[in-house]
């Protein structure tokens, strides 16, 4: 395959109080074998040696596990491929010539903080209401004490995919976070070691998820089809069976 | 000599001897004691949530947005436990041997011992905390094979047991921060360690936000803060795993062993252009059913389903018939090199080799190898544009784990007392070379199991809350790191960090990497110095330091590498022995195995600081080996 030559038009904002505006880069001799944030990486390094500020954006594992990335490419948070991460997107899924758009995620709930990078923390509260089973280290009966259904092993771990990105707030119309809570809520409410505190879970998690200013789900189901762990809206059906049950 | 200070006794009572010989602390004591732990992967959330579960008050620090994305999460295949489920003859004492035998007889062998008794509880505490692990329909826990071992006893969540185990410590950590017992600063970073009468007391920190320097004092310090693999530029760690804390800490007195056993996977998917920012694992758990072959004539460049069954060299089964396609991680991945430097690598550059799931696809159905490694098959779509049901996988190895870390004793304890590190961060458990889904077992152990005692032991002996913040040396170490920033700023060169970075990483893989020789070691050493000179000379750092500054973390980072790299290949030009990952080609059997000397090298090299420009000194701890006798190692 050819190199591509690309434009790319990317929000650049210095902090949450100043204003942003979108500013155009070139983006030449793009190998499609490069993932999305290689090609970002080449842009900015042409930045550096100008002595101008790149473009901030996160990332970690660049393996699509670590949910750092995090960037609405063409409208699309992680971009138009199905299942995929920002960092796992590839640009041989790009047309020579074309132009790109690159967004922050944008909620109430994220604060910015610079460019393409904002502020998850939200995240990590709702799991500190209840995220957890209570269990101290030492105190765990043996593993085969524990017998779980296959069936329901499976369901919990297609729950657990979760990575945390954001992706399912930045798509949803009223930002909100059903989904990254449901995972959680539905992962543990198919073991057996999640029972005893299902019911508290479930409030103080949904509690904390209304207090960072996260919008309600009126299921129009964009969460799920930008999930990057493609998880599925029934995550969102057995949050709710769980919150009413508490 | 070094003393790992190792309790006496027959090797399967030190642990429960060590436990009972330390004294618990009274729990109304505990929470005056504070302790600080860096890194929230598997090591240093398990630790942090353990001690805060036990009362201590605990401070985390992460440089990511999130306990949560700690590199630990990338880990794909499983986690070793000697549970002998499956009946086939595993026990404590075939894991350790195995253990010590993978790290070709280079680890000590009274921590590799505990780490088998307590890989049994680690499966019984994540299993509690709702670890969706894979399950058999009756509803017990699966086990899969791993390269290096003739028993099925590696625990798994799909290929994504990394981050399963760490949301499990990740949700016992958020459950102590709830309870205010632990306190998490994420997007810090720690910038030295603070060190006063001797003992470690706390550490520096950069608030990533808005560039705060600040200094947190704590009764003890825990590094868990992973692995140096980076140094090679790529690699399949996240792009901002780095060496910083352990090198920053080394410079501060800690001793830094075995740098040079660095751990090179066999199965990555090749580099693909100069682009790259990062290598891709596939997972070993793949050489269950995967079978590993090359063409069997130099440059034969037909498509592979156009070469016959018989033109075919399925070389690790060839080489290796007992372990086959499961031998250890150096021993596959010297292999791989060996036939690509034949001429016989396939793909582009003819740097790869296959890996081929027809065989097993026929065997038994695409839907069952879709349901084992599903993810992973994704994974390798996505990243290279083809379709591994169709046709076989191409692999090549890349840098992954790094065995060597500061030097820790028995109750992972540096030579700095009150400094302890766990996990990758630390040198103790693996030797030359570590086996697959070692890790996640070492980092769990440590954390859940091993440090609780250990700093409780040490605590007992210190006055809680005894050094405060205005201390000369903590003001000493704010202006210092205030300075090092400010010089990285004012260099306003031409190049990113990443420039450097790159160069540096060029030169480790050629010279330091899967074969090393007294010549390419010591045209490295020459090498180094050069890149680093260029570097303070002609580093770019836009933006502020006040501010949030990607690129001046990446430049700081570097900076340490640059220095790091040089030690690394120090250690590995004094170790005149090959071993494990470490492969001398002027120390090689007959057939080209990895040729020890048992004499001269049966021994940890920790390496001293004494200051920039001069050559650290070299500290030995002898290695015994009591209890597992002495072998050259045999996977055939």
């Amino acid at each position: 395959m050819s190199l591509l030559n690309l434009k790319l038009r990317v929000w650049r904002q210095k902090n949450g109080t100043s204003k942003g505006a979108f500013v155009n880069y070139d983006a030449p001799n793009i190998s499609p074998d490069m993932s999305f944030l290689e090609m970002l990486d080449v842009v900015n390094e042409k930045l550096i040696t100008q002595n101008q500020e790149p473009i901030a954006f996160e990332s970690d594992c660049r393996e699509g596990i670590c949910g750092a990335c995090s960037m609405v490419i063409n409208g699309i948070p992680h971009g138009k491929e199905r299942g995929t991460t920002a960092c796992q997107l590839h640009m041989r899924h790009f047309k020579n010539g074309e132009t790109i758009v690159i967004e922050p995620w944008r909620a109430r709930a994220f604060p910015l903080i610079k460019d393409l990078v904002v502020d998850r923390t939200a995240f990590d509260r709702i799991q500190q209401a209840g995220g957890f089973v209570s269990v101290n280290t030492g105190s765990a009966p043996d593993a085969h004490a524990i017998l779980v259904h296959k069936d329901n092993a499976e369901k919990a771990f297609d729950a657990a995919a979760c990575i945390g990105c954001g992706a399912c707030v930045a798509a949803c119309k009223n930002a909100s976070a059903m989904l990254f809570v449901g995972s959680k809520i539905s992962q543990l409410a198919h073991l057996p070691q999640g029972d005893p505190e299902r019911k508290r879970r479930a409030k103080a998690m949904v509690m904390q998820m209304d207090a960072e200013g996260f919008g309600s789900c009126t299921n129009t189901l964009e969460c799920e089809a930008v999930c990057p762990k493609e998880i599925s809206t029934r995550v969102i059906a057995e949050l709710n069976w769980e919150f009413m049950r508490s | 000599m070094l003393n790992a200070s190792i309790p006496e006794g027959p090797i399967a009572d030190k642990w429960a001897s060590y436990c009972d010989a330390s004294k618990p602390i009274n729990p109304a004591n505990k929470r005056k004691y504070h302790v600080i732990v860096v890194g929230t992967g598997l090591a240093g959330a398990s630790a942090a949530a353990s001690l805060g579960e036990l009362g201590f008050r605990v401070s985390t620090f992460c440089f990511q947005d999130s306990p949560r994305r700690a590199h630990s999460i990338a880990a794909q295949g499983g986690i070793n436990a000697a549970k002998n489920y499956k009946n086939d003859g595993d026990s404590v004492h075939r894991l350790f041997y195995d253990t010590i035998k993978g790290g070709d007889f280079r680890s000590r062998e009274a921590n590799v011992y505990r780490l088998a008794q307590l890989s049994v509880k680690i499966i019984d505490q994540c299993v509690a905390q709702g670890v969706p692990f894979a399950r058999e329909y009756g509803g017990l826990l699966d086990n899969r094979s791993f390269g290096g071992s003739l028993v099925s006893r590696t625990f798994y969540a799909r290929g994504q047991t990394g981050q399963q185990l760490l949301l499990g410590a990740y949700g016992a950590l958020n459950r102590q921060i709830a309870a205010g017992t632990v306190k998490s600063y994420p997007r810090t970073e720690m910038q030295d360690l603070v060190v006063i009468d001797g003992q470690a007391k706390g550490i520096i920190t950069r608030d990533l936000l808005t560039g705060e320097l600040r200094a947190h004092m704590a009764d003890c310090v825990v590094l868990a803060t992973g692995g140096y693999g980076p140094v090679f530029y790529l690699s399949t760690n996240a792009v901002g795993c780095n060496v910083t804390a352990t090198y920053r800490a080394y410079k501060k007195g800690a001793f830094f062993a075995n740098p040079c056993y660095t751990q090179i996977h066999p199965t990555c998917i090749p580099q693909s252009g100069d682009h790259q920012s990062k290598l891709t694992l596939m997972s070993e758990s793949l050489r269950n059913d995967g079978r590993v072959w090359v063409p069997l004539k130099k440059g034969d460049a037909r498509p592979q389903e156009q070469i016959p069954e018989s033109e075919r060299d399925y070389y690790l089964e060839r080489k290796y018939p007992s372990y086959g396609n499961l031998a250890p991680r150096d021993i596959s991945s010297r292999a791989a090199k060996q036939v690509c430097d034949e001429g016989r690598g396939v793909g582009p550059g003819g740097r790869g080799v296959y890996l081929d799931f027809s065989d097993s696809i026929k065997r038994l159905g695409q839907d069952v190898i879709t349901a084992r490694y599903g993810n992973l098959f994704d994974m390798y779509a996505k990243i290279t544009g083809e379709n591994p049901y169709q046709t076989p996988m191409r692999i090549y190895p890349a840098v992954h784990y790094t065995m060597g870390g500061l030097w820790v004793d028995y109750g992972l304890m540096s030579n700095l007392p009150g400094l302890f590190v766990l996990g990758e961060a630390n040198f103790s458990d693996h030797g030359a070379n570590r086996l697959g889904a070692s890790a996640l077992m070492q980092g769990l152990a440590d954390g859940y199991f091993v440090l609780p005692y250990t700093v409780a032991s040490y605590l007992n002996h210190v006055k809680p809350g005894a050094i405060k913040n205005t201390d000369a040396q903590v003001t000493g170490g704010l202006r210092e790191t205030h300075e090092s920033i400010v010089r990285l700023m004012s260099v306003r060169g031409k190049h990113s960090p990443d420039y450097f970075h790159r160069e540096l990483g060029k030169i480790m893989w050629n010279d330091c990497g899967m074969a090393r020789t007294e010549q390419s070691l010591k045209n490295a050493l020459s090498e180094i110095p050069k890149i680093r000179e260029a570097f303070w000379k002609d580093v770019c750092v836009p933006g502020s330091s006040q501010d949030y500054n990607p690129v001046l973390e990446k430049a700081s980072r570097v900076a340490d590498f640059l220095e790091f790299a040089e030690l690394l290949c120090l250690d590995a030009l004094e170790r005149r022995e090959s071993c494990g990952g470490h492969f001398r080609e002027e120390f090689q059997t007959e057939d080209g195995e990895a040729k020890r000397d048992d004499k001269n090298f049966s021994h940890v090299a920790a390496w001293e600081y004494r200051g920039s420009g001069q050559k650290p000194t070299r500290h030995q701890e002898e290695l015994a080996f009591e209890n597992i006798a002495l072998a050259q190692r045999s996977y055939k």
